[in-house]
């Protein structure tokens, strides 16, 4: 390649400096706020009033404070819910990657018409607001007596992941010659084997790439989480929007902001751990669409 | 059975008091309950009768009113009893999902006064345990500095807060729960009211809230609107109670709930909070009832129960009421239950219910007109279109409504 | 791939997808067609904390037995759809008679819920999903310059806004624009205008919406289009640049059309997601100046104690399908065409 002109460079830099700084400055300021005060951190008479510390000061007679962090862990037990999510998320992204990997090989296999009108039905499927589709659930639950455990609500996440997985794994799938496991089927495999012993070892980057985003979905729900679960089975948000007060009481908003700080830290090794791996799937994967 | 640690102090001296596993309960009691200060003591406090016969399990759910109808439809009920307002249970009640308590009382129920039942058609379906309202929250120096006295009616909150402005003391006097949707709704409710107004025919689900007292309630918002943060139509409680306690306001018509929390010493100055007083809610137009609506906080039993749960539920929710737990956490709410002292904080509800202010109303139709206030009353506010125009909008946003349920 | 082979493979992720989602589309679908039965109502006496009240209250057990018998409730057609909270045909037609000229036309139209609504939402989503592919693309052409070192880190944090729960995203970031927090006191002092709120007029909250909604999906696409650069032929690439192409048509003439089938798998993803926005609304504390089809269905849901409309909320989930149906309509035509040359 050749070089590029100076000002391009600067050009570049400058811009992704920008970009960086609006990307990450909320997060930052909601770090440096979660060791203060509401009243400072929320102030409604002047937002320096967050840099200085004057309220939290004068309430806990040191600049930062652990309140926050120490009321969502120790005293509502957070931790419960960090438990809870873990399960969760874990199990959703397993098993949704099980079946969209199944699917998704088969819909980019195999030939027929039907296969497309599938992916667009999942499309449509995937357009109906989650909100309805919860409410509609409530009945049947508390009929069938499943409302309320993790494995109704893993299994309803994964129903409404799917379309998005199948997608994007059948498009991954598209751009692993088919030449490969079809030789391998020449050779005597059956389909299955062929899958199991020529496409799996191939396809870990395109699983993983769909996983974060499955694991984004389930980590970060609310619509779901917080009418199907019940109080000892609660995930992290619908935890964190309890401690928001409603239209009559007063909340604890910064055990909200603790606790979103907190849950933000497993998500940097998660991504740190696998941002090679992100990008490496989707080169092999959605490009050639 | 899980155990919720996060129990006040006061409630721990009830537990070890009455800690005796099942306290006489043979059966399986599901709780669900919003989730706040008073629903955390009342539960902990039946949580204390788990072990031994009995099988008590709680959840506290912000989002409790979405889950109460499903929950209850369900036979057997998901939740054997639940916590209501006078506007949930209504939703109950139209389903037809609230069992009679009038039995279990004879037997379990001695402690209960006679203005905790909740009687319908001669019939207990709800035993209240605690009162709301919003009312008046008063700055006493800045009222001192401006040379006003507490005003009682809405038309001397606008007096004070043109001399409160006049002076230079503050921007914005007055502040309001006006978000548009349920509060902005709410406020319409509280006002109208104030003026004497009816939302519907007598007797009838139609609406009639076309007509004068609809555009003088409209008219006193938007004068009120005039002394608030421009801000007003996305203020819920949470920001006023924000704005109150950085002493940018001086006057509001807040829920008594929240009255604790503003003098707790946590958020504020100490100059703000000792001059924070509290009164009944003003009256507007010459009334003479505050302008407001009186909630109540309950307990139903789900009819689809079984006998034995049935009872388990009402024993349960009557140690739950008890007096022991009002007496150990009397700041947590204004209490009905028998024995316990009124708070400090407490007054405005009191002074407001003394007033003769109204309940809310426990008609089935009022939560589709609730809702249709909360959605059109802000374009009239924001100057989109005339008093008659939004007033008409509210009808026909309501007709359609109602319509759908059955109503009309 | 035979067809009982292809189905061993689909059935978990049919089945499902079946259950869970198809059938309550169904159900919902059906729903939206019915009202509940007519109410009998009686006038009982109501006691309580408060007083006395002679009330109105239903008589459950007499409209049991209608339930019973038609559990869905009256059959209404498409009444739902077209009635004054929807579609509204009457009072789009009354306003076409009243005459008044388009100001006084589209004003009507615009003070009924469904429209109100709905111009948010398409002005939403066709402001957004373009924003977020040009932002994306360039911060993924810039990341791509980096050195490998610091691309790490820089990866991490540009997909900050997307990983942050969005219910606590929005309520510190509604507090930073407030005329009192970070944001909103620079942009006062910015623009020298004490006054300066961006939460009281319209305008200035539909621009933070849609800011706000570029900001939270901007990194989406951005991971997409990185991993696309580095698949683009490097061959291509220097050929171009030997025969002369500045870096901009190189980018224009190699780098675009190689990422073309991923700006149609953004777009689409953006589109749908986009359309269905919510989050935001309710975060914002937006709903007197801006609300959505979905937070209209929400509304219906949840907006008032004991007056849920489902099937007002049915009728709007379809409207909602059905939009997307349409604002998908020509990316799929175009899937469509590559698969049949495919097949």
């Amino acid at each position: 390649m050749t070089r590029s002109p100076l000002w391009l460079s600067v050009l570049s830099l400058g811009f992704l400096a920008l970009w960086i700084s609006v990307a990450s400055v909320p997060f930052l300021w909601t770090l440096w706020g979660s060791f203060k005060v509401e009243a400072d951190f929320f102030s409604k008479q002047d937002w320096r009033y967050a840099l200085h510390g004057i309220r939290t000061m004068a309430e806990t007679g040191g600049a930062f404070t652990g309140a926050g962090y120490e009321g969502a862990w120790i005293k509502e037990e957070f931790w419960k819910a960090t438990i809870n999510t873990a399960i969760i998320t874990c199990s959703v992204v397993t098993i949704s990657l099980t079946l969209g990997t199944l699917g998704g090989y088969a819909l980019a296999r195999s030939g027929f018409r039907y296969a497309f009108w599938i992916l667009i039905i999942a499309l449509i499927f995937r357009a109906m607001p989650h909100i309805t589709l919860v409410s509609g659930y409530l009945l049947p639950f508390f009929q069938l007596n499943i409302w309320g455990h993790l494995t109704t609500t893993i299994i309803v996440m994964v129903a409404i992941n799917q379309p998005f997985t199948l997608w994007m794994l059948h498009s991954f799938f598209l751009n692993i010659p088919k030449d490969l496991d079809e030789s391998a089927m020449v050779d005597g495999c059956t389909r299955f084997q062929a899958f199991r012993y020529v496409i799996i070892p191939v396809m870990w980057p395109g699983v993983i790439t769909t996983g974060l985003f499955s694991f984004l979905l389930a980590y970060n729900d609310f619509a779901l989480t917080a009418l199907l679960l019940t109080e000892e089975n609660q995930t992290m948000v619908p935890k964190i929007a309890g401690f928001l007060g409603n239209a009559q009481e007063q909340g604890n908003v910064m055990y909200a902001v603790s606790a979103v700080v907190s849950a933000t830290a497993p998500l940097f090794v998660l991504v740190m751990v696998f941002q090679r791996q992100i990008v490496s799937g989707l080169t092999a994967g959605a490009v050639k669409g | 059975m899980y155990m919720r640690t996060l129990v006040a102090a006061g409630t721990m001296a009830v537990m070890s008091s009455s800690a005796y596993a099942g306290c006489g309960i043979y059966g399986s009691v599901k709780v669900l309950a919003n989730d706040f200060p008073a629903t955390q003591a009342v539960s902990a406090a039946m949580r204390a009768c788990d072990g031994g016969s009995a099988d008590i399990t709680v959840n506290l759910n912000k989002d409790h009113k979405d889950l109460i109808v499903p929950a209850f439809t369900a036979n057997p009920p998901e939740f054997t009893t639940s916590h209501v307002t006078n506007s949930t249970l209504v939703a109950v009640m139209n389903d037809g999902l609230a069992m009679p308590l009038d039995d279990l009382i004879a037997k379990h129920g001695a402690g209960i006064q006679d203005m905790q039942k909740v009687t319908i058609d001669g019939k207990v379906m709800a035993i209240a345990f605690m009162a709301n309202a919003q009312h008046l929250f008063y700055r006493k120096d800045i009222l001192d500095a401006a040379g006003v006295g507490v005003p009682t009616t809405y038309e001397e909150v606008l007096a004070a807060a043109e001399a409160i402005k006049s002076k230079g003391l503050m921007d914005y006097p007055i502040g309001g729960t006006y978000k548009a949707g349920w509060n902005l709704g709410e406020e319409f409710v509280n006002m109208y009211l104030g003026h004497g107004g009816a939302f519907f025919k007598p007797g009838t689900a139609e609406p009639s809230v076309n007509n004068a007292k609809g555009v003088a309630t409209l008219e006193m918002m938007k004068a009120l609107t005039g002394y608030m943060n421009p801000d007003y139509l996305t203020h819920d409680s949470n920001a006023i109670q924000a704005e109150w306690e950085a002493g940018n306001i001086a006057l509001t018509n807040l829920w008594g709930s929240r009255a604790g929390a503003v003098t707790d010493g946590e958020g504020s100055t100490p100059e703000i909070e000792s001059n924070t007083m509290f009164a009944a809610a003003t009256s507007v137009a010459g009334g003479s009832v505050p302008s407001t609506t009186l909630w109540w906080d309950g307990f139903a039993i789900a009819k689809n129960a079984s006998a034995a749960d049935a009872e388990a539920s009402f024993v349960a929710m009557m140690q739950g009421l008890s007096s022991d737990m009002a007496a150990a956490n009397a700041s947590d709410a204004n209490w009905l239950i028998a024995g316990s002292e009124p708070r400090a904080a407490g007054v405005g509800v009191v002074a407001s219910a003394a007033g003769g202010a109204s309940p809310y109303p426990m008609l089935p139709w009022m939560g589709a007109m609730h809702g249709a206030l909360g959605a059109e009353v802000a374009d009239f506010l924001q100057g989109n279109e005339s008093a008659e125009q939004t007033l008409a909008d509210i009808e026909a946003a309501y007709t359609a409504a109602a319509t759908e349920k059955g109503f009309l | 791939m035979p067809h009982r082979t292809f189905l061993t493979f689909i059935w978990p992720s049919a089945l499902a997808m079946l259950l869970f989602i198809a059938l309550p589309i169904i159900s919902v679908g059906v729903q939206s067609l019915h009202i509940e039965h007519e109410q009998v109502v009686e006038t009982v006496k109501n006691c309580g904390p408060f007083g006395c009240k002679e009330v109105e209250v239903i008589n459950a057990d007499a409209t049991a037995q209608l339930q019973a018998d038609k559990p869905l409730g009256r059959f209404n057609g498409l009444g739902t759809y077209t009635n004054r909270n929807h579609l509204a045909f009457e009072e789009i037609s009354a306003a076409m008679q009243a005459g008044g000229g388009p100001g006084a036309f589209f004003g009507a139209v615009f003070n009924l819920p469904f429209y109100k609504a709905l111009a948010f939402t398409l002005t939403y989503t066709f402001v957004v999903t373009p924003f977020v592919l040009i932002l994306g693309f360039f911060i993924a052409l810039s990341v791509n310059r980096l050195p490998g070192v610091v691309k790490g880190p820089t990866i991490f944090v540009s997909l900050l806004p997307m990983i942050v729960t969005p219910l606590i995203g929005s309520l510190i970031l509604f507090w930073m624009i407030d005329s009192r927090g970070i944001i909103g006191g620079t942009l006062q002092l910015i623009f020298d205008d004490p006054d300066l709120s961006l939460k009281a007029s319209p305008a200035l909250t539909w621009i933070t919406l849609i800011i706000y909604g570029v900001w939270h999906h901007a990194p989406f696409a951005f991971v997409v289009f990185y991993a696309g650069l580095q698949t683009v032929p490097k061959d291509t690439l220097e050929s171009a640049m030997i025969d002369g192409a500045s870096r901009w048509q190189s980018v224009v003439h190699v780098v675009l059309p190689h990422l073309a089938p991923l700006v149609v798998f953004i777009a689409l993803i953006q589109l749908m997601d986009n359309f269905r926005v919510f989050e935001p609304v309710v975060g914002f504390n937006a709903e007197a100046n801006a609300t959505s089809l979905s937070w209209i269905i929400y509304n219906d849901l949840r907006g008032s104690d004991g007056a849920t409309l489902f099937s007002s909320a049915a009728a709007t989930s379809m409207l909602t399908i059905t939009g997307v149906c349409i604002l998908l309509a020509p990316v799929v035509l175009r899937t469509w065409r590559d698969n049949r040359q495919r097949a």
